[in-house]
């Protein structure tokens, strides 16, 4: 089965009913996505499947294959720059253990890529998929805002998967 | 699980296996004898050894306490810089024992124990061995909460203190100029006279050399350049690239997964396992019998867990299959009832003469509060990899006591235990849970039956179903007040008592106080859950006070004041909440307002909560929290370490609740153990005072305050009183029937 994940093609050999969270965990290596609960209630495996968030712990590989699919590995433009919403997060200092931080990233990166002035109902409902047991929701909203502001004042950002958007 | 070990208890942080070792060592080689020579003659000597300085002028600080979101992993370091003068732009932190060149682990037993053998009694946990730390330090230390207060305090700032008087001493040989006319800044010395100036990395080989003062003078907090500022956290890059290795990322060579499923009556064997139906399951290579667990490893965890789930697993019938939460509530009651009966109970408080004030007045309140079980559900589901051979064992894990888990893994591979390894990562969430070695005790007793390294991770079922449960509770009072609506007489009785030992005691003076309590067996695991005794115990009081306040038809945050004549600290903590929280200032119809007032870990905390009712829904609109932690070392990290307290008592207050259902626990995952998510999460205001009193802790004191506040709110919106968590179980929509 081939599958791309952030951009690059991986050939993986294995189940094709095995949830796409492991698949990027145990076989591509990328462990930014992570296992919460495997039932889709908490959001931390959250990734983008052309776009849009879903919970890769429920998504069988196989629906991945011909789609584009986007981690916390795959969102700053480079090597060396963040995406908006990362240095958003280090400006409000919006983790505390970190765990659920990707999934939550890649929740408010969906969100942010359709709608660039969310209002708090927008932002609660983006969010309302993502668990964070340290409590950091006043922090995500402040960072998911100062992103929104900091996409708005930036015509040259590009948000990722912005074109394959429907 | 003993008494001792309760008192002993420190939550947010322990020592860890590396942590007494870590010298001045400024270049590796020359350690042996420095750090000899620095423990020799006083224990205390060795806290005095906590970093090392770079060739390229950079101070490496030694943490001896596991990240989890708390901020340690930045706040010690600041601490020990500023004592230094050192510019915090150049520092960098290593947790113990990330660099073995530094680490000795049989010199730091030695230290620790003052060269005894690890007594039985301490086995398994690091618990004891902080008492004995504490003891030989001549420390007035118990509690949670702790890596400011100890080891900011007595360790990061004087070994901070302690370098820079002896970098000082070396510079002064050096250039041969007096000491006192040097001056200290940003990592460098400099002697203005002669023009003189150099980084610290300059003297720091001959500083290595040179007795280091077990008590430099420290700074007074006027002269803190770096302690009280809120510098970005280290840890924060990590966590928003995704590059943070948290226990479960752990990857090595030909590493395979296991799932695992243990009996769901705590406690019960393994009886029969139809192990022929999954041995030929795609990818499975094995399976284990932990006797009271079944472990399937296979190459990746989703195989695994598929053989897991579809090996047909019989546990041996025991005793508590029967057992249901109902049950464990009766026997609750009956062991309170026998022993007042009996007069047997455990004394707690005892002053004045509650008999004797009771019968002087008929104005009395009674009331009897419970609280259920509650798991941790850290984001991170348990989880711990083992690599284990003839003649070590290394471990992968995040853990709040890797010598524990040290101690318990080389119990059960029948090793020394300077030959288990603990390789600490980012924990995904602590809250209490990761002191508890079973994970790792169960990936080891798996990785020794194969030849290669293996990951375990529980499901989030098992993570739910085999926790340490903060325990369920029964709390019963009785107040009598006097014709001024002045409490009188104060009794008040509950089960078990752990940490903090203050959590049933109240601020409040009230002459005749009897506060008792009674044991009671039950067969569910008890653990460390944030702020431990305190997130019940707030409840239990400032539920009651507000009864009480009622009943004397005074308005609950002045009926609180009138109570704190004898304790100024409390009383303008409350002040702050209630000002800052328009206290008093009308509401629109069914909102309500609920005060609350708690100590725990050295932190004096109020809260006021805002709240509305809208049919049978709740929403909480607001939390304003005050607090008074001495001093902030790192204010914005404090900050949000309230805010973080407050959502999790929150959670636990609207929704928490493990029930036993035939001896096993009932809930599973998030659907049924429901978490506080955005939506719900109210806007929290903090305020900080600082008293300049010995710091108090961060991690668990705006936990207790929150469920009272609530409930207190509650009964101010529609008059129901909530005497039994979590609300979720109670019909809000009942005010009618209630206020009648």
């Amino acid at each position: 089965m081939i599958i791309s994940i952030n951009n690059e093609t991986h050939e993986v050999d294995v189940d094709s009913a095995t949830p796409l969270l492991w698949v990027i965990r145990e076989k591509i290596g990328l462990t930014g996505t992570k296992f919460g609960c495997g039932i889709g209630q908490c959001g931390a495996c959250t990734v983008q499947l052309d776009g849009k968030p879903i919970r890769s712990c429920l998504t069988p590989v196989q629906q991945a294959v011909g789609k584009e699919i986007t981690t916390i590995e795959g969102i700053a433009p480079n090597e060396t720059e963040l995406h908006v919403i990362q240095q958003a997060w280090i400006e409000e200092q919006v983790p505390q253990c970190g765990y659920c931080q990707s999934g939550q990233i890649l929740s408010a990166h969906a969100l942010l890529t359709k709608n660039t002035y969310p209002t708090d109902e927008d932002i609660d409902q983006a969010m309302s998929g993502n668990i964070c047991r340290c409590g950091t929701y006043s922090r995500i909203k402040s960072g998911i805002k100062l992103a929104a502001e900091k996409l708005r004042n930036s015509s040259t950002t590009k948000i990722l998967n912005n074109g394959e958007m429907d | 699980m003993g008494k001792w070990t309760r008192r002993a208890f420190i939550t947010t942080g322990v020592l860890t296996g590396g942590a007494f070792v870590l010298g001045v060592a400024i270049r590796p080689g020359n350690r042996a004898g420095k750090v000899k020579d620095l423990i020799a003659g006083d224990n205390e000597s060795v806290i005095n050894i906590w970093l090392k300085i770079s060739k390229e002028n950079v101070v490496t600080v030694i943490v001896p306490h596991a990240e989890m979101g708390q901020g340690t992993h930045t706040t010690l370091p600041m601490m020990l810089a500023d004592e230094m003068d050192a510019d915090l732009a150049k520092v960098q932190m290593m947790e113990a024992p990330g660099n073995e060149e530094y680490a000795n682990f049989a010199l730091g037993k030695g230290f620790v124990l003052g060269d005894k053998k690890l007594p039985l009694l301490l086995k398994g946990t690091i618990n004891g061995l902080f008492l004995t730390i504490t003891k030989q330090m001549n420390l007035q230390m118990t509690g949670g909460s702790s890596s400011v207060r100890f080891t900011g305090m007595h360790a990061m700032r004087v070994a901070g203190a302690a370098a820079r008087s002896v970098l000082l001493q070396a510079a002064a040989e050096q250039w041969n100029v007096p000491e006192e006319e040097l001056v200290v800044s940003d990592s460098y010395i400099s002697h203005t006279k002669s023009n003189l100036s150099g980084p610290f990395a300059s003297f720091a080989e001959s500083a290595a050399n040179l007795k280091q003062s077990y008590n430099p003078r420290l700074k007074k907090s006027k002269e803190f350049k770096i302690m009280g500022t809120s510098p970005p956290r280290f840890d924060i890059p990590a966590k928003v690239d995704g590059t943070a290795k948290f226990g479960m990322d752990v990857s090595l060579p030909n590493m395979k997964y296991a799932a695992i499923k243990a009996s769901p009556v705590f406690g019960a064997k393994t009886k029969h396992m139809e192990a022929d139906t999954i041995k030929d399951m795609p990818g499975v290579h094995k399976i284990v019998n932990l006797d009271g667990a079944i472990a399937v490893i296979a190459d990746g965890y989703w195989l695994a867990k598929n053989a897991i789930n579809a090996l047909a697993i019989e546990f041996e019938q025991s005793a508590n299959d029967a057992v249901g939460q109902s049950d464990i509530f009766d026997r609750y009651l009956q062991d309170m009832d026998t022993a007042l009966a009996e007069g047997n109970e455990e004394k707690d408080v005892k002053k004045g003469n509650v008999e004797g004030a009771f019968t002087e007045t008929t104005n009395t309140v009674e009331a009897e509060y419970r609280v259920p079980y509650l798991a941790h559900a850290a984001m991170e589901p348990m989880n711990c990899t083992a690599l284990v051979k003839e003649d070590g064992c290394e471990i992968w894990a995040g853990s709040q006591n890797p010598l524990g888990f040290a101690n318990s893994v080389a119990e059960v591979l029948d090793m020394d235990q300077e030959k288990v390894i603990v390789h600490n990562q980012y924990l995904g969430g602590g809250f209490g849970r990761r002191f508890v070695p079973d994970v790792a005790v169960q990936a080891a007793l798996i990785a020794k039956e194969v030849d290669y390294p293996v990951k375990l991770i529980w499901s989030r079922e098992e993570d739910i179903r085999q926790d340490h449960y903060r325990e369920a509770n029964v709390s019963r009072f009785k107040a009598a007040l006097d014709p001024k609506g002045m409490v009188t007489a104060w009794n008040n009785q509950f089960l078990f008592k752990n940490e903090p030992e203050e959590a049933p005691h109240i601020p409040y003076s009230v002459d005749n106080q009897f506060i008792h309590y009674t044991n009671s067996e039950t067969h569910i695991p008890w653990g460390y859950w944030r702020s431990v005794d305190s997130s019940m115990h707030a409840f239990f009081t400032e539920s009651f006070m507000d009864e009480l306040a009622f009943k004397a038809n005074i308005d609950p945050y002045q009926f609180r004041r009138d109570h704190l004549t004898n304790a100024p600290r409390f009383l303008k903590v409350l002040d702050l909440a209630a000002e800052k929280s328009n206290w008093g200032e009308d509401l629109p119809a069914n909102w309500g307002r609920g005060i609350s007032l708690h100590q725990s870990f050295g932190t004096i905390v109020a809260q006021v909560a805002e709240i509305e009712i809208v049919e049978d829904r709740l929403k909480v609109h607001r939390v304003v929290c005050a607090a008074d932690p001495g001093f902030a070392f790192h204010p914005d990290g404090f900050n949000a370490q309230m805010e973080s307290g407050i959502i999790f008592g929150l959670t636990a207050a609207l929704y928490g609740e493990i029930s036993i259902e035939n001896g096993a626990v009932k809930q599973s995952n998030f659907h049924d153990y429901q978490m506080l998510r955005m939506q719900e999460s109210p806007n929290i205001e903090t305020y900080i005072i600082t008293s300049d009193n010995w710091p108090g802790g961060a991690g668990e004191p705006s936990t207790p305050c929150i469920a009272p506040a609530l409930t207190n709110a509650i009964f101010n919106a529609s008059g129901i009183r909530i005497r039994e968590l979590p609300v979720k179980n109670h019909n809000l929509n009942a005010k009618s029937e209630i206020l009648g």
